[in-house]
């Protein structure tokens, strides 16, 4: 395989861990304010996600350095491109990060509300950012021959970004809520159980109107035709599937497909990129590719080494902490956050 | 403004900012590390207390860290987009390995240190802080080695008008590095261990659990001795090397405008002309400038005004002399602050060893390591901007120019909301840091033996020493 594709692969894959991960701990974020009807329920429901949501974090910023090393010229488009977008999403990522920490280190009731809006909206604002982005991947921005991009932030927000981003933020709502459901128990588990029942039609629905329009929107249909391929049709079979899961009480295997959706999804949308990482909607010439971004086949041969000697040890010692931390939370436990 | 001198401006907070947390993430990682090693072998449950009272400090400190950590790689592509085209193939490699290898591990052992107290046998917790403080470590070499790449560029080729890695070890065996490391690590360690101190002589001040904060200030000083005088050693050698490879940058940091003579004199207070290239006065140590550079007492140095012209020579027209003022005075309150660090360690290190810390005679003196905790900050601070702003007109050195590497497009508009909006979360962020880190001292050590966990307590419960 060429070096350029293995580290679009790579990049995919870390995005995929990314989504997959930090997915469902944005949906916890998203819902604590809601599902906790008092603070010890809401206690709860961030230290599900306490040992673990900073450890998925770094994948995004893996993927932001590995984008940098491979394809720095992709890297220097994009964030200088997108800078508004990227701003908002930092400014995020700060306050979703530090209320968690700060949170409960008062007694104050109004200290901790603050803080819990600053988690609900710094988990709003990732998904739905990182939603409009990939749509305007797909469909195309304003990019010069040198490969800057020449629009505006309001250039990247259009009826077919916006749903893209809603799309994110209810997939991940969706998996966010059977992730509480596998982590708590009794009145919790059963209010994000009801709210995955409610919110799982809205997801499909939204989704399915996303697609529909990436038809018109983007050169899927002129690439690829009215047949997707496999792996989009897969992630499809497998959000309708969530419904009926929970319904059975089997939300272990509907948070398994949540997570099916969304690692399929990611894969489609770097499918349909391939081999471009950003379209120009000026001139296809001046398209970013992964030939006219990447680095020299030296660090890219380095890189792949540390890669593949890394990426499994990190999978592994993640896996280990899932397990460490693998049973449910109650309001009796010992809470951190 | 205009965008280059926004994003330099952005740059400038958001690094030093961030260089605000990193040091004392590293330097109270090892000494958290150390108090829960006794813990874990002496089995006494004070110092397992102590344990979990510097590692709320810890968590405070690491989350800001973290959040500022982000923005930090981020920026590159957003601010400097036409510098990360010019080096991404090479400077890339060093910020993804640091991502990949050590942050990861320190993320992830962290979230499993912090939860993981009733959950893991005792030595394999024990194992996670000490993972995450050599992960800490591990981040300080991979950045410091892409750092050290725009101080002195090496294992790399210019190949179709960008910089091309051809060699990675000579990236990790860049001398410029190894000079950097020790003196970054042992500042870090300054930075904890008189963040300890400090707080420790606090609560024994105030005559609240002197028992506990008693053993913290033994750990803290020694290690704050040991560390700030080999922070100067290190920081020694620094020196050498710059007189070396960049010479400019330490001209500029004497203030030398002429080359010296054969016995170059210290400037220790000069008041400096930059539009007449001369200094209006100054206060000179023989001899000393030839020690700090060679380690003898003769050897000149080059002055500005030549290694200027030289520079012409080799780059073209152009002005090559950095920012002399902030460059001579940054390095002068590096050095001054890390004096000082020194002498109250060792005032410090004797009184715990005479075991004086309690005596009324030398309050004053315990008074004095409250803000003694600041020195550290101050002297990473302004060692950083020595080093950075020392390497300007260059963003690489030698290869590319500051003013080349700013993205093309962005507007100063942009540019200027991201400045306010980061400036002011900042600005809050600090607030509520240093608020949170004085209510954790006031709390002191938490007997988690009988703690309520569910409600928010109304009361702290405080105990009185044993």
């Amino acid at each position: 395989m060429e070096l350029e594709v293995l580290w679009f692969a790579l990049i995919a894959i870390l995005f995929v861990g990314f989504f997959f991960l930090e997915g469902f701990d944005f949906g916890v974020g998203m819902l604590a304010k809601f599902l906790g009807k008092n603070d010890t329920e809401r206690r709860v429901v961030i230290n599900t996600i306490g040992p673990f949501w900073d450890g998925n974090e770094v994948w995004l910023i893996t993927a932001g350095g590995a984008m940098f090393a491979a394809f720095p010229n992709w890297y220097a488009s994009l964030f200088s491109g997108f800078y508004m977008a990227l701003f908002l999403m930092l400014l995020a990522l700060i306050g979703r990060g530090v209320a968690f920490e700060f949170r409960s280190k008062l007694t104050s009731q109004k200290w901790r509300d603050i803080w819990d809006w600053v988690i609900f909206f710094g988990s709003l604002l990732p998904p739905l950012l990182w939603g409009v982005a990939l749509a305007n991947l797909m469909r195309g921005v304003p990019i010069d021959a040198n490969q800057n991009f020449v629009g505006s932030f309001w250039d990247l927000i259009s009826v077919y970004s916006v749903f893209a981003g809603l799309s994110m933020v209810l997939l991940f709502l969706l998996h966010g809520a059977l992730f509480l459901s596998l982590k708590t128990t009794d009145v919790i588990k059963e209010r994000a159980e009801k709210f995955a029942m409610r919110i799982g039609k809205w997801t499909s629905i939204v989704m399915l109107i996303f697609v529909v329009l990436s038809y018109f929107e983007t050169d899927m249909f002129t690439g690829k035709g009215i047949n997707p391929g496999t792996v989009p049709i897969l992630a499809g079979l497998c959000l309708l599937s969530v419904h009926f899961f929970v319904k059975a009480g089997h939300t272990g295997w509907g948070f398994i497909m949540t997570g099916a959706t969304i690692v399929l999804s990611t894969i489609t949308v770097f499918i349909c990129l391939f081999p471009n990482v950003m379209i120009s909607s000026l001139n296809p010439d001046w398209s970013l590719t992964i030939y006219n971004t990447a680095s020299n086949t030296y660090t890219l041969k380095v890189m792949t080494i540390v890669a593949l000697t890394f990426v499994p040890i990190v999978i592994a010692y993640q896996c280990w902490n899932y397990w460490v931390f693998r049973k449910r939370i109650t309001v009796k436990d010992h809470l951190d956050y | 403004m205009d965008t280059l001198d926004l994003s330099r401006w952005q740059f400038a907070i958001t690094t030093v900012y961030h260089y605000l947390f990193v040091p004392l993430s590293v330097g109270l990682a090892y000494l958290i590390a150390v108090l829960q090693t006794i813990y874990v072998i002496k089995g006494d449950e004070k110092y397992k207390q102590l344990t979990k009272f510097w590692g709320t400090m810890f968590l405070l400190n690491f989350a800001v860290g973290v959040v500022t950590g982000i923005i930090q790689e981020f920026q590159f592509g957003m601010n400097w987009a036409d510098y990360s085209r010019f080096v991404g193939a090479v400077f890339g490699g060093p910020l993804a390995v640091e991502a990949l290898v050590s942050f990861f591990l320190e993320s992830t052992f962290l979230g499993i240190w912090i939860f993981g107290w009733d959950r893991l046998p005792k030595k394999i917790h024990l194992l996670c802080i000490w993972l995450v403080a050599i992960a800490a470590t591990l981040s300080a070499l991979w950045i410091l080695s892409a750092n050290s790449f725009m101080q002195n560029p090496v294992g790399y080729e210019i190949v179709n008008g960008r910089a091309e890695m051809t060699d990675f070890f000579a990236l990790l065996g860049n001398e410029k590095l190894w000079n950097a490391f020790p003196h970054v690590i042992y500042g870090a360690l300054a930075t904890g261990a008189f963040f300890m101190v400090g707080i420790s002589a606090y609560k024994i001040l105030r005559k609240q659990q002197v028992e506990f904060f008693k053993s913290s200030f033994t750990l803290g000083i020694i290690v704050a001795l040991i560390s700030s005088v080999l922070t100067a050693t290190a920081g020694h050698s620094q020196a050498q090397y710059l007189v070396e490879k960049q010479p400019m940058k330490m001209a500029a940091a004497e203030a030398l405008w002429e080359t010296s003579p054969e016995n170059a004199p210290l400037s220790i207070f000069a008041v400096i002309d930059t539009e007449n290239k001369e200094n209006k006065f100054n206060i000179e140590i023989p001899y000393l400038l030839s020690v700090m550079s060679y380690n003898k007492l003769s050897g000149s140095l080059t002055g500005m005004n030549e290694l200027q012209q030289q520079s012409v020579e080799q780059y073209g027209e152009g002005d090559y002399i950095p920012p002399v003022k902030t460059t001579y005075w940054s390095f002068r309150i590096m050095v001054y602050a890390g004096v000082l660090m020194i002498v109250l360690a060792l005032v410090g290190t004797l009184l715990m060893v005479k075991n004086k810390l309690e005596s009324n005679k030398w309050r004053f003196f315990l008074k004095w390591l409250l803000p003694a905790v600041f020195l550290p900050y101050i002297a990473n601070s302004a060692g950083w901007i020595m080093a950075e702003v020392g390497r300007q007109p260059w963003i690489v050195n030698g290869l590319q120019k500051t003013e080349a590497g700013v993205s093309p497009l962005v507007t100063p508009g942009t540019v200027l909301t991201s400045l306010i909006g980061f400036t002011v979360v900042y600005g809050i962020l600090m607030a509520v840091f240093i608020y949170l880190v004085l209510n954790t001292t006031k709390k002191g050590v938490q007997d988690d033996s009988h703690e309520i966990h569910a409600k928010p307590k109304d009361k702290d419960i405080e105990f009185s020493a044993i």
